[in-house]
């Protein structure tokens, strides 16, 4: 059974002692938010998931979208589910006042959207989408295209599309072969076809608005000729009503493994009427905005798939009885004990739980950055805030995702056969989840993000906005008894990936491919020692709280804090030793080798 | 026309409900509350008069701990004017709340007042027929429909052999039944306006109403637990124990 209710106590403590006492006040700065709303708002979203998206969760992926001639139905409950989002002002939650926005800090944002992933994470694509074409069109748009786009994408009216791959094209975006023609009013005309659109038709808004990736004609080659447009499915008139048809239509949507009521296009644009957003040939920068924050939010989806696992787990395993107790029955009026009292359905609990809560952390500390970044006047600052967000972006897409893929599977394993069961809906985590790995860069290229350019930038300044922030907490609590379960493994990790570090550094240096290799299990290293430190902060927060916790919120973070750091944290030895080993077992190794096991 | 509606803070329908180790009442420390699902059709049916344009403010009303702020904020938020809180720290019998409420209706004087026609901590099921009596105001109780005609109300009320439809002169008190209405979830912007609306904060000393408890709770327990049945082998077993055992036939 799918089971879940928000996890309001951990967001609520992230929120007051994690954040606000740890110094991110300055969120509350140039907003009408006040301290005093954040229960109401998290109620009040919390209740609109469980009551209104969960149900139409396994419904909605039994049932799917459906395409008739050009027009996409989402499944039942979708359409009526996404009015009730938008009259209730969850679309424009953080967007700016200037345009209808709520103006609410980012941080809080990505809660909200971790509560619509766990209840359904199809439905969550539509607002997420609208909010980073939002914020890609704000930051490069011209002051008309703003004032013409923005105020209907905040309302939700009107939504938002990203469109970048083409059939020829996926991770390489020099390919791209979509047109754009400059006319004498300062628009263009669009001719091609993009594929993997998800929302790019829909009857839930009235209007969508297409971000698109193409070139003009004499653009230069590659990745360095690329522009960004506007495209609206229906062309608007300049007081926001609608004329006409644009020359947009979907082909087709795709037939997938999982998040079936979220559409996936295959979109044709014949001689589509576009504006220009950003500069000519600076359209991968302008794109960048939206994708940095699409990377953010397909982080927080698997965030939200290892939170809904985990819950849905803990109720079978609580419910299930089966078999005794290792050591003798725990419930011998039963006949059987529940499940939950096997070691190996705990530990696979805990893993879960402890990677869902320190991931979480991990996300609020930088969504936290990515208010700071926005709001600091001191410039060193910001700059660090900004470094942090761009380093930390590729490991929370890939960890956060690669989490939520595996903490499904292990719901399942828990359910054992049952979990195979379409109707117990667990096994529709695990095909949800498996496309965050995948869309917004797979996480693959998160890897080489991370090794390839967030590494080397500014000459390695974006690892300092880590390095320093963990070293000189390290420094600080070395002698911090309380936290012996936790600052020396720590050190140990951080010690680890420092060599590490340096390790890739030198070697991928002098041969590229010694880099690339590893840079997988490199990212993995990294999430391992950041959600350590954030553990280690909990603890270090829940000692000092220990005294007043009748619920026992504190006491259970210290002992799951212990879990992870005595049996998830470890992983990073092995993930050095292979490391340091070198990639050339598997760069060297020939071609023809992989053909050797069987007759061609 | 004025509108009064009442909110009470209650252990969230959620909850599975425990009684405390000593038998004196149910556990209510660390657990999660809410506004009494049957007062938030009242805000509901309140906030819909607001506006349909019958009415032209609306004020929530709790009595209880500091924390009722709360789910007054929550009524507020749904679209309330503003806010009185009877500030108690202890449990208020029905007849003390409905005394409290009668001292608030005789300074607010509104048109109509709103309850939910149970709590579902206690579900007493008495404040709105005592207030109506202390007013000496007409009363409609589990209320389906309402539909205002000049300075009439007529209420279709659930009663055990259906539906019946009774006009009162107003003012007058309501009380809501579950069919009413489907409460609406605060939205967003008025959640963030809600702050900024007033919470008159009262107490029973103020409004010069005796609180001291007039009943004693002996003794809380869990209910008792289901017996299994038995299979019978047949019809002449199954009357014989209906008969004999259950006494439930002759």
């Amino acid at each position: 059974m799918q089971v879940y209710k928000a996890p309001l106590n951990d967001m609520k403590f992230l929120f007051k002692d994690f954040l606000y006492d740890g110094g991110f006040d300055i969120i509350f700065q140039n907003s009408d938010f006040e301290f005093s709303d954040l229960d109401l708002i998290l109620d009040q979203a919390a209740r609109f998931c469980e009551e209104e998206l969960l149900p139409i969760n396994q419904t909605g992926d039994g049932e799917g979208c459906s395409y008739e001639r050009g027009q996409v139905i989402t499944p039942t409950g979708f359409k009526e589910a996404y009015e009730k989002y938008v009259s209730n002002g969850w679309q424009s939650a953080t967007l700016d006042k200037k345009y209808g926005g709520s103006g609410l800090p980012y941080v809080l944002g990505v809660f909200l959207d971790e509560m619509m992933s766990s209840s359904n994470m199809s439905f969550g694509n539509f607002p997420g989408l609208t909010t980073n074409a939002f914020a890609a069109i704000e930051k490069s748009a011209s002051e008309e295209l703003k004032d013409l786009y923005l105020p209907k994408l905040a309302t939700g009216e009107w939504s938002g599309t990203m469109n970048l791959t083409e059939p020829q094209c996926g991770t390489d975006l020099g390919l791209t072969r979509t047109m754009a023609l400059p006319q004498d009013d300062d628009s263009y005309r669009i001719t091609g076809t993009k594929i993997f659109i998800t929302g790019g038709e829909h009857d839930l808004s009235e209007n969508i608005i297409h971000l698109v990736l193409a070139k003009t004609p004499g653009a230069p080659k590659g990745i360095k000729g690329i522009s960004l447009f506007l495209v609206p499915k229906i062309i608007p008139n300049p007081d926001g009503s609608l004329d006409k048809n644009n020359g947009v239509e979907c082909g087709s949507i795709e037939d997938k493994m999982g998040i079936k009521a979220s559409p996936t296009c295959v979109m044709r644009y014949n001689d589509a009427k576009g504006w220009l957003v950003g500069e000519l040939h600076k359209g991968m920068s302008a794109m960048f905005v939206m994708m940095n924050g699409a990377r953010l939010m397909v982080g927080v989806q698997g965030l939200g798939m290892t939170e809904i696992a985990y819950q849905s787990a803990l109720f079978y395993a609580k419910d299930r009885l089966q078999g005794r107790h290792p050591g003798g029955a725990k419930h011998p009026d039963k006949p059987a004990d529940p499940i939950l009292v096997h070691p190996d359905v705990r530990k696979n609990l805990l893993k879960i739980k402890s990677l869902s809560e320190g991931v979480r952390g991990l996300i609020a500390l930088t969504a936290a950055q990515v208010d700071v970044a926005r709001l600091e006047k001191d410039k060193l600052k910001k700059q660090k805030a900004e470094d942090w967000v761009a380093l930390m972006t590729p490991i929370i897409k890939a960890y956060g995702t690669d989490i939520g893929s595996e903490s499904a599977n292990l719901a399942v394993q828990i359910y054992g056969g049952h979990g195979y069961i379409k109707e117990h809906g667990v096994e529709q985590l695990i095909r949800d989840a498996r496309i965050a790995q995948l869309y917004e860069g797979t996480n693959g290229i998160q890897a080489l993000d991370l090794v390839g350019r967030k590494l080397t930038q500014h000459n390695g300044r974006l690892l300092r906005s880590f390095f320093d922030l963990v070293e000189n907490y390290i420094e600080e609590n070395s002698l911090n008894e309380q936290l012996e379960d936790f600052v020396p493994l720590l050190t140990e990790s951080i010690e680890r990936l420092d060599q590490v570090t340096a390790f890739i550094a030198a070697k991928g240096l002098s041969d590229p491919s010694e880099g690339a290799g590893p840079a997988a299990d490199y990212l993995k290293m990294f999430a391992l020692t950041a959600i350590a430190y954030v553990w280690t902060r909990y603890a270090d927060i829940s000692y000092k709280k220990q005294n007043d916790d009748p619920k026992g919120f504190y006491k259970a973070k210290i002992e799951s804090g212990k879990f992870y750091m005595s049996k998830l944290l470890p992983e990073t030895g092995y993930l050095m030793a292979s490391i340091i080993s070198g990639a050339k077992s598997y760069t060297d190794y020939d071609d023809v080798n992989f053909e050797t096991g069987f007759q061609l | 026309m004025k509108v009064v509606v009442a909110v009470k803070r209650v252990i969230d329908y959620n909850v599975k409900v425990r009684v405390k180790s000593d038998n004196s009442g149910v556990e209510t420390a660390n657990v999660k509350m809410s506004m009494n699902p049957f007062d938030e059709i009242a805000v509901e049916e309140g906030v819909r008069m607001r506006e349909a344009g019958v009415a032209r403010e609306l004020i929530a009303v709790s009595m209880g701990p500091q924390q009722s702020k709360e789910t007054i904020r929550t009524a507020l938020a749904m679209g309330s004017d503003r806010g009185i809180h009877v500030l108690h720290p202890d449990a208020l019998e029905p007849l003390m709340v409905a005394k409290l409420m009668a001292a608030i209706i005789r300074k607010e004087a509104p048109d109509i007042v709103i309850l939910g026609k149970q709590a579902i901590d206690d579900d007493s099921s008495q404040t709105g027929q005592m207030l109506a009596a202390l007013l000496g105001w007409a009363q409609g109780t589990f209320a389906s429909k309402l539909d205002f005609e000049g300075e009439f109300v007529a209420v279709t009320r659930e009663i055990d052999g259906g539906l019946e439809t009774i006009k009162l002169k107003l003012p007058a008190i309501i009380t809501t039944d579950l069919r009413l209405n489907t409460p609406r979830y605060a939205s967003l912007p008025n959640i963030m306006k809600a702050k900024k609306k007033p919470i008159e904060e009262t107490s029973p000393g103020d409004l010069g109403v005796d609180v001291t408890p007039r009943l004693i709770t002996v003794k809380v327990v869990e209910p008792a637990k289901r017996q299994a049945g038995v299979k019978v082998e047949n019809v002449e077993e199954l009357v014989e124990k209906l008969r004999n055992e259950a006494k439930v036939i002759s």
